[in-house]
Formats: structure tokens, sequence, C-alpha cells
């Protein structure tokens, strides 16, 4: 059993402005862990990160390390370091003497400085880079300096917020990689703030979900993805088609007029809930053999699958298949039961999940980096 | 219509700078008549280093102006930190105030610190407070806003997260300032410390207001100098004030233009990942 380490209790945060950016925020993290704090633009993660790290103090609630409450204890007495946003290298200082700065503080003696600083710079693959400037970096070098320059001073956790947001897609997934191996060479524990899902799925063990200052969900990247808990996670990992239904019994649930098995349980009799139909999940037959109907009103080309949108009695689904369809014809779909998640309904019911406003760009606008302050 | 530029652009500068070229070319000559040219000498210079007390003079301002602009610098750096950590209406407040001295009429500046350094001595039953020590105090009050004015811009062009940084890889909040802060600042704080310097060394209005008999500095004691004919020796000497500080104003230009080129290469490194 993994050994507990950091201890989240009812942490809140107002700010003098008056906005409270957490509202409760209850949280446990092992030693070794791998933990992504994941959601969009103001949902609290950065802050709940800067609690941590010692840079804002909570306006209620506790922080526990070891078992040791560390509300108010000074960034610089935390055995804990923090990889930027904009990684924050010094300018003034060489790219080993930006990753010596934390052990010269220390106060250890050269020789064991340089040869920690030249192991760090192997791990990083930045060998030979000791006296460049930092300032003649690529965005990708420099973030790797910045990496070396916290775990060099063996920190018992690494937080990382948004470290990948200013690369490039190509060089942004050979650093999740890299990022992933060198948490696992290290046995650090590794808080990582993103707003980027497929990032969150691809490098976590454990993922926790916000949104307006409270935690949606906490779960394995699996769980998240196929068991979500409400609308929001839904939409927000992955594609959803989110429909609305009537939990008949257990193990049946009605939407679209249909009766259909589930492996879901536990709810009330005649509960109205949502229903999560992931669009990959959904196999296209003959109209014939459907259990729905719809007709195909667009579909474009995605590289791996189409995106196929299709008019089921006046709610658009998304779709997405291997299969090209025609604009305009009339196919089936059939559902097995695995392929269908049933949720409580939420405060987010009916927001999210419907594509009647569909656009092709969805993703381009998903990628966009927003900037969280 | 470029040479119409060219040719008035020359005459504006000509117009500037005939005074100073007139007061230099008078530092060589050997004549006392200004109007007559009656041929090249040293003499002036020699004759102003051989005057003790006009030495002493230039002395006294070189002393209250070192002194002066280091203090105001010190001041004005941490004023400029305390500010910049400040924020929405209390710093925009904060700002306002700082700059108001800077348009306010030297003369009123001069006869307010007066007042104030006759009060206090009045208070503290001092005969003659006027002097070094007022003089000084004086100084550094108008030197203030400069510096505060030439250091803000640094720490607002600073990645705020340096300092955190700093302090994540172990600094105390102090340590963070001499470590990284300062090396981010300092072209704000040595251009704000030359502004001070060139101001201090240089003034008259507020000294004359706020120093006695006892403590005299150039400007003040040149102004006794109009009452009666001018030696030329006080042309050599201007001559020589113009020089330095026309040098610093170079340096300090030289200074801003390598910071700015710095500036640039790091921009064109940010933009560099996203090509």
């Amino acid at each position: 059993m993994a050994k507990e380490l950091i201890r989240l209790t009812n942490l809140t945060m107002t700010f003098e402005d008056g906005e409270t950016i957490l509202k409760g925020i209850n949280l446990y993290i092992n030693d070794h862990e791998f933990l992504t704090l994941l959601g969009p633009s103001g949902c609290g993660k950065t802050t709940t990160l800067r609690m941590i790290g010692g840079f804002l103090t909570p306006t209620s609630g506790e922080i526990l390390f070891d078992g040791q409450r560390i509300n108010e204890l000074p960034p610089h007495k935390r055995k804990i370091n923090t990889v930027f946003q904009r990684y924050a290298l010094f300018p003034h200082l060489d790219v080993y003497d930006n990753i010596a700065f934390g052990l010269r503080l220390a106060k250890l003696s050269e020789r064991e400085i340089d040869e920690r600083v030249m192991e760090m710079l192997d791990i990083v693959s930045l060998k030979g880079f000791e006296n460049r400037k930092v300032t003649s970096l690529s965005g990708g070098q420099q973030q790797r300096v910045a990496i070396a320059r916290a775990l060099v001073n063996r920190p018992k956790v690494l937080l990382l917020d948004e470290p990948l947001g200013a690369l490039d897609l190509r060089l942004r997934k050979d650093m999740q990689n890299e990022l992933k191996r060198i948490q696992q060479a290290m046995g650090i524990t590794f808080i990582y703030v993103t707003h980027d899902q497929e990032e969150a799925l691809t490098m976590s063990d454990t993922i926790v979900v916000m949104d307006k200052g409270h935690i949606q969900q906490i779960g394995r990247p699996e769980d998240i993805y196929n068991e979500p808990k409400n609308a929001f996670v839904a939409d927000f990992i992955g594609e959803s088609n989110i429909l609305d239904g009537i939990m008949r019994q257990d193990l049946l649930v009605e939407f679209f007029g249909r009766q259909f098995p589930c492996i879901d349980k536990g709810f009330a009799r005649d509960e109205p809930v949502d229903v999560v139909i992931r669009p990959e999940d959904i196999d296209i037959v003959p109209a014939d053999d459907g259990h729905l109907c719809g007709t195909v009103t667009a579909i474009t080309f995605k590289g791996v699958h189409y995106d196929i949108i299709v008019d089921f009695k006046g709610f658009k689904w998304l779709i997405q298949s291997t299969d090209y369809q025609e604009v305009g014809s009339y196919i089936g779909i059939r559902l097995n039961p695995e392929d269908i998640h049933v949720m409580k309904k939420s405060e987010y019911s009916g927001m999210f999940g419907d594509y009647s406003s569909y656009s092709a760009e969805y993703d381009e606008i998903a990628e966009g980096g927003e900037d969280e302050e | 219509m470029r040479r119409f530029n060219k040719i008035f652009t020359f005459l504006v500068f000509l117009f500037l700078y005939i005074p100073m070229i007139l007061l230099v070319v008078s530092s060589f000559n050997q004549g006392t008549d200004m109007a007559v040219w009656k041929g090249f000498t040293f003499s002036q210079y020699g004759e102003l280093f051989r005057d003790r007390s006009l030495l002493r003079l230039l002395g006294n301002s070189v002393l209250v102006a070192i002194l002066s602009s280091l203090i105001a610098t010190i001041l004005g750096t941490m004023a400029a930190l305390g500010i910049h950590a400040m924020r929405g209406r209390m710093r925009r407040i904060v700002l306002g105030v700082t700059n108001i001295p800077l348009t306010n009429p030297e003369i009123v500046t001069g006869v307010a610190l007066a007042l104030l350094f006759a009060f206090a001595g009045t208070m503290l039953k001092i005969n003659s407070i006027l002097g070094f020590w007022t003089l000084l105090i004086a100084h550094v009050t108008f030197n203030l806003p400069y510096v505060i004015l030439s250091v803000m811009p640094k720490l607002v062009q600073m990645d705020p997260d340096l300092a955190e940084a700093a302090q994540d890889l172990g600094c105390t909040p102090f340590q963070a300032f001499t470590k990284v802060v300062i090396h981010e600042i300092l072209p704000g704080i040595v251009s704000g410390a030359l502004m001070a310097f060139t101001m201090s060394l240089d003034d008259f209005v507020i000294s004359y207001f706020v120093t006695g008999s006892d403590f005299v500095t150039l400007p003040v004691e040149i102004y006794n100098y109009t009452k009666k004919p001018i030696q030329p020796k006080i042309y050599a000497l201007f001559a020589l004030m113009f020089g330095v500080i026309l040098l610093l104003m170079v340096a300090m230009n030289l200074l801003q233009l390598r910071d700015l080129k710095r500036r640039r290469t790091k921009l064109t490194q940010r933009r560099e990942p996203s090509r």
C-alpha cells in the first residue's frame, strides 16, 4: 500500500477582491504518485498547486505534508520544487549555474554539486550544454533545464504548472513520455496541472477533475474516461453524447422512447438520469437493423476516423467511425450494454453533450492554449 | 524635401548647442573679453586647478551628488519594490503621489523644504540647522522619484515567476532579491542612479534655499559670481562639467541600448517554439 504524503482538507481560497476560487478541496496524494489536476481555466487547479508550493496561504482548511501542517511554511522551507509554466529560468546565469542554484543555497561542496548537476544534465539529455546561456536555448531545451533545476534538489514532490503549454504538438508528445520516464526513474511524486485532457490521460496515475473550485471526480485515467461522474467530466474528458434518460430498473435504461439493457445499477426506480455514449463506441448498421435510426448531416475526415454527425429526431449525435457515410443517408445504430454509461443528474445536466452546434473546428478550439492566472 | 529636412535639423542642433560651443571656445581663449579671440591657451584650466576654494566647492558638489544619489538609489529601489508588490487602486495612488514632485516647481520644493528645516531647527533648538545635512536630505528627496521611475519599468518587464522560482529553490525572500531580482532590474537602478547624480550635481534652486554659509556647493557659489564679472576660469570649469555630464549621458544611453538588444534576442527566443 502506497504511503500518503500530502493531504488537503477543506481547503478554500478567497482572494482580496472577494472572489472565491476554491470551495473546499479534499484530496490526498500518495508517495511516488503521478497526480494530475485537470480542468478549464479558472477552475482552481493552479491555485491548489500554488498552495502546495507555499506561494499562497489558504483562507481556511489544512495542508498536511507527511502529517505536518504546512499552511504557513514559506516556500524555501518546503521539500517541494516547482517547474513553472514559463520556465522562469534565471537569465543572468548559464545552464550549469541555473541547475546548481538550489544546491549552492544548500551549501553542498562544489564536488558534489558538480556530480549532481552532470547527472541531471544526463537525465534530461542536455549534456554539453553546461555553459550555454539559457536565453540561447529553444523552448524544449529551456523546459528541460527547468525540470533539471527542480529535480536536482531531490525534492519529495515536484509541482508542474502546465509545463508543456508553450511547446508545439510534436515536442509536447516527446516531453510527455520523457516526464513519465523521469518520474518513474527517480521515484518522485509529481503533481501536474493541465487543461489538456489527453495529456492527463497519457501520463497520470490519478486524475483529479476540477471545475468552479470543486473537485468533480478523482480516479484512474480509465475510470475517469469510462465512468464519468457527471456531464461536465464526460464532456471535458473526450467526446460524449449526453442524453436525457430514465432508469426504469437496475440494468435497464430508457431514452428516445426505447429501453436499452445497460450495466449500471443502484438508481431509484424511474429516476431521471444522464446517459453518456462515447462516439467511438457506436456501431453503424443498415437502417433496418438499428436500435435507432437517423440521417447523416455532416461528415469530416479526421485521419484515423471520420467524425459523423447524425440527426436522431432533432437531437444530433457525434459518431466516430472508420467507414465513410454519405451525407443525407439514413442509417441505423446499435448500442451494446457496455457502450451505455448512466450518470446521476447534476448541475451540469443539459449543458453538454449536444452536437447541434457542431463545428469541424472543435479540435482546434480545444487545442488553443488557455492561460490561467 | 529631404535636403531641407537635413538643413533644418542641422539648424536646430546648431541653435541648441551654440551656447555650449561658445562656452567651450571661450574656455580656451587667451583674452578676458569673450567677444575677442586672442589665441588658444590652456591657461584658464591651469588657473582653475590652482584655485583651491573653487575646487573645494566642486568637491562639495560631487560629495553631495554621490551621497544623495547613492541613498536615493537604495531607498528608491526599495520603494519601487514595495509599489510593485501593491495592487489596483493603492498602486495607482502611490505612483501618482511619486510623480507629483517631478512636476512641482523647484522653487516651491526649495522653499517648502527650507520651511520644514526651519521648523525642525526650532523644535530641536538648533540655531543654524541649514548646512550639509539639510542639503543632503533635500537632494535625496528630489532624487527619489527619478530612481523610482526608472526602476519601476524594469520590475514590470520582469517575469514575476523569477522571484518565486528563487524562493522555491531555497532562497529567503531577501536572497531572492540579491541573487535574482537585482540582476534583472540592474539597468534601471544604474540609469536611475546616474540621473540622480546629474540632477544633484547641477541643482541650484533647491540647494540655494536649504544650505547655509558653511557648506556651499558649486552652483550656489557661481550664482554669487554673476553679480560681478565672470572670471574666465569659470568657463573652463563649466566646459569640464559639460564634458563629464555628456559622458555620463552617453554611457546611460549605451546601457539602455544594450539592454534593449538583450531583451529583443530574448523575445525571438520565446517565439521560436511556436514556429
